[in-house]
């Protein structure tokens, strides 16, 4: 067993000698390679904390939403559709839900604007969210005013400020009084903007979906578990742009890594005649270069893989905001818990580090197998 | 005594790896401390039936994706294309 080690140290040794000849290549091969790896772990590891995330917050989200459609849009929906919801069997309870959407032109931001179900704010005044404070740099007592749906000014005295811990679900919220939000937009009394419904088994909710839909057929039915679906799509690795810029960089990288570890330079060839000339085995020679490429490949995976976490994780994805932000003025500023998938990791592991060291041997191999004499010609 | 090539490479793998165990030692003990937090987060959505992330605030069907229709993105007028670009990153509402 000893034996066997310090013949691989020997071979270690030789391998890393090999590498040291040709510094500025692998030094410039495991830049390539270990930035490669860090863009591939950085998504993998945002989407699937993001993705874990949600899952968790979102558990409360309302059961069963009801919208109405006119003519392919969201419209308001009358109190009758609320009656009529509540005589369904099986309905526990239905509720009227006030949001919208409000720009603000001093900030040009968009506020999610919206009276909570419980403990609303009293009239003329608001709760808003950390975004909100952070762009129209708002302190507790503050005024803000924005112009009603008629021209006149609706002024809100900031009466507290969303925890910036709850960035991620509630940053650009504006919360107000009923009476502040019809008078805002113009919205009569006995319309919302949907409704929210419980009911009573869990296990009918489909049903009682389906009977809201026979009763109400101008409406659409939003359930718990879609909204859950939309959000495990969320960045799903075969949409988006992101994955189509990407997908370039990674298949120029493997036609680089390919034409790298497949064509064997007059040098590489040369030192393989020497070296079977000096009596090495073919075996010795193909696990020589097995373990360049291992070198090689396994720095690039830990490096690549230590930096992604780090820039996660740690300094809050800095490289990913540009792409989330779009246009978008309000941005929470927000901190992933890391829930790391083991099998993704080990899924990336494997597609990074295996075909480099595989693609290394079958060119060498060839090498190896012919004649010294005519490999150093 | 100068070190070997072979034990250098050998220690700098080891500490790697070691590193790379850390940051699941640390993504552990973070999920367990952060644990309180995202309770919270979860009450509040549960508080004020919230039922999206806060990520893309730039247009209506990217700040509520599972409030928008497939047809969100171009509904501005005849013909319209969608243009925000969070909406490139962001897939369209799976439908049942």
């Amino acid at each position: 067993m000893s034996g066997w080690f310090s013949r691989q140290r020997s071979l270690l040794d030789f391998a890393v000698s090999s590498l040291a000849r040709r510094k500025g290549k692998t030094l410039g091969l495991l830049a390539v390679y270990g930035l490669i790896v860090f863009v591939l772990a950085s998504a993998m590891l945002f989407s699937h904390a993001l993705r874990h995330e949600a899952k968790q917050v979102l558990a409360g989200t309302p059961e069963v939403l009801v919208q109405r459609l006119i003519a392919g849009r969201h419209d308001l929906i009358p109190d009758t559709h609320l009656a009529a919801i509540r005589a369904i069997r099986g309905v526990k309870s239905a509720q009227g839900r006030l949001w919208g959407y409000l720009f603000d032109p001093a900030a040009a931001a968009n506020y999610t604007l919206m009276v909570p179900p419980a403990d609303a704010p009293a009239a003329g005044q608001a709760v808003i969210g950390a975004g909100v404070a952070a762009v129209r740099d708002a302190a507790i007592g503050d005024v803000m005013s924005f112009r009603a749906h008629d021209g006149a000014l609706v002024s809100f005295t900031i009466q507290a400020i969303i925890e910036p811990e709850s960035a991620l679900v509630s940053a650009d919220l504006f919360l107000v009084a009923e009476a502040d939000y019809r008078r805002l937009f113009g919205i009569p009394d006995g319309r919302f903007t949907d409704i929210v419904v419980t009911v009573r088994n869990p296990r009918e909710v489909r049903t009682v979906a389906e009977k809201i839909d026979a009763a109400l057929p101008d409406t659409r039915i939003i359930l718990r578990d879609e909204i859950r679906r939309t959000y495990e799509s969320v960045f799903d690795w075969r949409e988006g742009m992101v994955l189509l810029l990407l997908s370039g960089a990674v298949l120029a990288f493997f036609i680089f890594a390919w034409e790298k570890a497949s064509g064997l330079s007059a040098e590489e060839r040369r030192e393989i005649g020497i070296l079977k000339a000096v009596g090495w085995e073919t075996a010795d020679v193909i696990a020589l270069k097995s373990l360049e490429g291992l070198v090689v490949s396994l720095a690039a995976f830990l490096l690549g893989y230590l930096l992604a976490w780090l820039h996660v994780f740690q300094w809050g994805a800095p490289l990913f905001e540009p792409v989330l932000k779009g246009w978008s003025v309000l941005y929470p500023d927000f901190r992933l818990t890391p829930h790391v998938d083991e099998l993704q990791v080990a899924t990336l592991f494997f597609f990074t580090v295996f075909p480099y060291t595989l693609a290394n041997v079958v060119p060498i191999w060839r090498a190896a197998t012919v004649d010294p004499d005519q490999v150093m010609r | 005594m100068t070190m070997r090539s072979s034990d250098m490479v050998l220690a700098a793998m080891l500490a790697a790896s070691v590193a790379v165990g850390a940051t699941w030692v640390a993504s552990a003990w973070r999920v367990r401390a952060e644990q309180p937090e995202v309770l919270r987060r979860a009450a509040l959505v549960e508080q004020l039936g919230l039922t999206d992330l806060a990520l893309f605030t730039e247009a209506r069907y990217t700040r509520h994706p599972s409030q928008s229709d497939r047809h969100a993105a171009f509904q501005d007028h005849p013909f319209a294309l969608e243009h925000f670009p969070s909406g490139s990153v962001l897939p369209p509402r799976r439908q049942p």
